[in-house]
């Protein structure tokens, strides 16, 4: 069955969209006016997840058991009293980047990645949470991890095994891919044959920049990462990685990456310029895409502003299901296609700041 | 007893709260109290390591706290305490 609702998380609060018949239409507003930065449905415990960032009063986490009728706010994850980020920095959960179940074997199990790059884990469906001390006493943490876009490192992607709860990896920026096959007691660094151009030594092991690390559903070996430094693939569960950036087109920087959830040769991204330009090339919005592996990219501009754009589409605001992919971008227009990017639609021109996008089935 | 008064920033998140009398000898106790009374709202006024907000504001008797970090501003009998919401944004 396709997913019929759309999770907008946005500057203004969490926007649902819901489909009917052929179309897409506005369904509600929560926490109108509220910064939410992420929003997760868990299809394992039948539960909403709200991440909201005040701003004055900290970050707060919601949760909702009966379909957004009725939000309770849970003590988000904290850091351990005297933690420090780095000496004389105090550690204060600043963002909550990345949330999501730990795996169908353990139901109430859910892992959530923040800034500043602490991932904490909770085994009752949130009523509690942990700070996973060995990746947070990691010896490349305090000296090779930093800050990319935010003060300090954080984790935006949790990519569990379907086929194996304890086998995970997470995406940090600024630190790379990190693996672990035993629930988070030992870490792995993944990062062989990714490229940080920022950094004197472009090949190091620890200080890559992946925005966002995703796997094909499907076939989880298959692993993608919109990077700093160009568009990344793995076949072999990220023990190394291939440039498949477009070397003289658009597929090249940005922050976002879509997978097929069954085909693993099919991802899409959502370029910029470059880094110090945060633009569309030209002014001109495109949705790049390879069918291929990454060996060719073709451009989807169909439907999209050609002229004066100045979408950017931050790492979580693509989403994919089944032949309708979604994003939202940063000048606040909501763009969907239902035929895998060949033709995009405009559903709202007029949204807050994009942070998220996700569909879900209700 | 001292009294507390909050921002009405916060009555959006605790509909009821109200002013409070407390038995407290400085900010950090004070704090501890009201958590007491509408439980979770010391998360909304400090951080992970119990440090007030950057911008949250509170206010002894008319002047700023100074010691943000432990929160030991002594509190007296009749202290008016305010807990207030930085202006940010104009």
């Amino acid at each position: 069955m396709s997913k019929n609702l759309l999770f907008l998380s946005t500057r203004k609060g969490l926007i649902l969209y819901r489909k009917s018949s052929d179309s897409w239409n506005y369904h509600s507003t929560h926490f109108p006016g509220i910064p939410v930065t992420l929003s997760y449905i868990d299809k394992q415990t039948d539960t909403w997840w709200a991440c909201l960032d005040h701003g004055h009063w900290g970050i707060k986490l919601h949760k909702s058991i009966d379909q957004g009728n009725n939000w309770e706010e849970v003590e988000a994850p904290k850091y351990p009293e005297g933690l420090e980020v780095k000496e004389g920095v105090p550690a204060i959960n600043k963002y909550i980047w990345a949330f999501t179940n730990g795996g169908s074997a353990q139901n109430e199990k859910l892992l959530i990645g923040t800034i500043p790059g602490g991932l904490f884990s909770s085994m009752d469906n949130g009523k509690s949470f942990q700070l996973n001390e060995a990746l947070w006493n990691h010896p490349s943490r305090k000296e090779h991890w930093f800050g990319g876009g935010f003060d300090h490192p954080g984790i935006h992607s949790i990519v569990v095994d379907p086929r194996d709860s304890n086998h995970y990896y997470i995406g940090i920026s600024c630190a790379g891919v990190f693996e672990t096959k035993d629930n988070g007691q030992n870490w792995i660094v993944r990062n062989q044959g990714l490229r940080a151009d920022f950094l004197p030594d472009p090949y190091t092991e620890v200080g890559h920049d992946p925005h966002l690390l995703l796997a094909c559903p499907a076939v989880p070996e298959v692993m993608w990462q919109q990077n700093h430094c160009g568009v990344f693939r793995s076949t072999d569960g990220a023990k190394t990685w291939e440039d498949v950036s477009q070397k003289e087109g658009p597929a090249n920087f940005g922050f976002t990456i879509a997978v097929h959830e069954k085909n693993p040769e099919q991802a899409w991204v959502i370029p910029g310029i470059s880094d110090v330009i945060r633009t569309p090339i030209d002014q001109s919005l495109v949705v790049c895409r390879t069918s291929d592996g990454g060996k060719n990219w073709e451009e989807q501009r169909n439907g999209l502003p050609q002229k004066t754009s100045f979408d950017i589409v931050y790492r979580h605001a693509l989403d994919i299901s089944g032949n309708t992919l979604a994003f939202g971008t940063t000048t606040g227009n909501l763009f969907l296609s239902e035929n895998l990017g060949d033709h995009w639609t405009c559903i709202n021109h007029y949204l807050p700041m994009v942070h998220a996008v996700r569909f879900a089935q209700v | 007893m001292p009294t507390i008064q909050f921002t009405y920033a916060l009555k959006r998140f605790y509909p009821g709260i109200d002013k409070l009398e407390v038995q407290a000898a400085n900010v950090g106790e004070v704090v501890d109290l009201v958590e007491q009374h509408y439980p979770g709202l010391k998360a909304y006024l400090v951080d992970d390591q119990g440090s007030l907000r950057k911008h949250v504001n509170i206010f002894v008797d008319g002047s700023l706290i100074k010691d943000r970090i432990e929160l030991m501003d002594a509190v007296h009998e009749n202290s008016e305490v305010y807990i207030m919401q930085a202006l940010s944004g104009g």
